[in-house]
């Protein structure tokens, strides 16, 4: 536990530091940033874990796991980014409207 | 767990603050393109942590794709947004200060700071050993057909999944052209340097995406390793003004892309004629049908990647 003490406590930090940023940024670009952060946290957090064991070797099955995930939010970024560009070309902001200033 | 010397400690360390200093400077900076930058450096970063965990297959898809390919997407999108980034940290700001405002920023922060807090008991409290399904994969792999444990996992004990990405794949594809971004129509400047760049690196990449496609069954690489590496040739030709010409943009290119998801339609049916269950190969040729599967999976996943790419960069004409 004490090795992996590192890199799970970095995930919990990039996880929490993506949702603040997805939660206080009103720029989309910046949410879709923030969003890949959290993911990479998760990863993080996946595969540390599932090293505790006095086996030599890792298990494969979170790695599968988190190889699909990386591909999958590639796709989902790549879809994201295109719904940013279509409401960026259709109105002009890529940003979220203040609802704070009512 | 291996003993490890306080070196290997203060690198994990290291590593861990490094990645968060990154992540840190990207979600805040000022410059959306220096956001987008710091995020790239954030990627590679993690592909050195996946090293350390002892995870080369995760590294190389995380260089590939989370570094690359993700940093390709987002700087072409960048480029494409009418406001450069500096006027949203000043939106911010202003939001920021209205009265009011305050409280919720303090509930907000709090919140996720207890948030923190409990995922990390969370993780304190788990116990301490865990075999997880390693024995499971390392009693079966003699029936895999190949030796990576990974990619034994990927194509064959959990097939199921890897089928269901492809679908993923196909389904942001199909996503991005439904959107169907209007195509700004730019003058490809021809630049000399990126040119001769791209028909260098063209060749080179494709031999690098074939080799990792074959050393994943023994090794480190694998299908979406490869089919990454084969993406990333493809957007440098993009980005070096190459476009395809509409008649290849047709049925060539859908039954390219379709080719992966339905390879895999075919080889989890095949074992049903057999008296298998789905995606059962049999042990005697499951590396021959890994094999094939990850060829047509590579040329699939490649073509898609790089297709996400053309839409969100398109810049010439109409949409194919």
């Amino acid at each position: 536990m004490n090795a992996l003490l590192p890199y799970t406590l970095t995930g919990v930090g990039l996880f929490c530091l993506g949702l603040h940023a997805l939660l206080t940024h009103p720029h989309l670009l910046r949410k879709i940033l923030a969003v890949n952060v959290m993911g990479s946290g998760v990863f993080l957090i996946l595969v540390a874990l599932a090293k505790r064991s006095d086996s030599p070797v890792p298990d494969p099955v979170p790695q599968a796991l988190v190889i699909t995930g990386i591909v999958v939010a590639v796709a989902a970024t790549a879809l994201a980014l295109n719904l940013l560009l279509g409401l960026a070309a259709s109105s002009g902001k890529a940003e979220l409207a203040e609802d704070l200033d009512e | 767990m291996e003993t490890l010397t306080e070196l290997q400690w203060i690198f994990d360390v290291l590593t861990g603050c490094g990645l968060l200093w990154l992540a840190w400077s990207c979600l805040s900076s000022r410059n959306l393109h220096r956001a987008v930058v710091q995020f790239v450096s954030f990627g590679l970063l993690m592909s050195l942590a996946w090293v350390r965990l002892e995870a080369p297959d995760i590294a190389l898809a995380e260089a590939a794709i989370g570094a690359g390919l993700t940093g390709a997407l987002l700087m072409a999108s960048l480029a494409r947004l009418p406001l450069s980034g500096s006027a949203d940290i000043r939106a911010l700001k202003s939001a920021e200060r209205i009265a009011g405002a305050r409280l919720l920023q303090l509930l907000r922060n709090s919140l996720l700071f207890a948030f923190a807090l409990f995922i990390i008991y969370a993780i304190f409290f788990l116990p301490p050993e865990f075999s997880g399904l390693r024995e499971e994969v390392a009693t079966e792999i003699e029936n895999a057909g190949v030796r990576n444990p990974v990619t034994a996992v990927l194509l064959n004990f959990r097939g199921y999944d890897t089928f269901l990405e492809l679908l993923v794949l196909l389904g942001a594809l199909f996503g991005v052209r439904i959107v169907g971004m209007q195509p700004v129509r730019t003058s490809m400047t021809s630049e000399p340097v990126l040119n001769i760049l791209a028909s260098l690196l063209t060749p080179i990449l494709i031999l690098v995406a074939a080799y990792l496609l074959w050393i994943g069954t023994d090794g480190a690489g694998g299908a979406f390793q490869a089919g990454a590496v084969l993406g990333a040739g493809g957007v440098l030709l993009l980005l070096a003004g190459w476009r395809p010409a509409r008649a290849l943009m047709a049925s060539p290119f859908r039954s390219l892309v379709l080719l992966g998801p339905l390879a895999f339609v075919f080889v989890a049916v095949l074992p049903l004629l057999s008296g298998r269950a789905l995606l059962q190969y049999p042990p005697d040729s499951a590396g021959t049908l890994i094999v094939l599967l990850e060829i047509a999976a590579t040329l699939s996943i490649g073509l898609t990647l790089c297709a996400l790419f053309l839409n969100v960069s398109a810049d010439d004409g109409e949409q194919p």
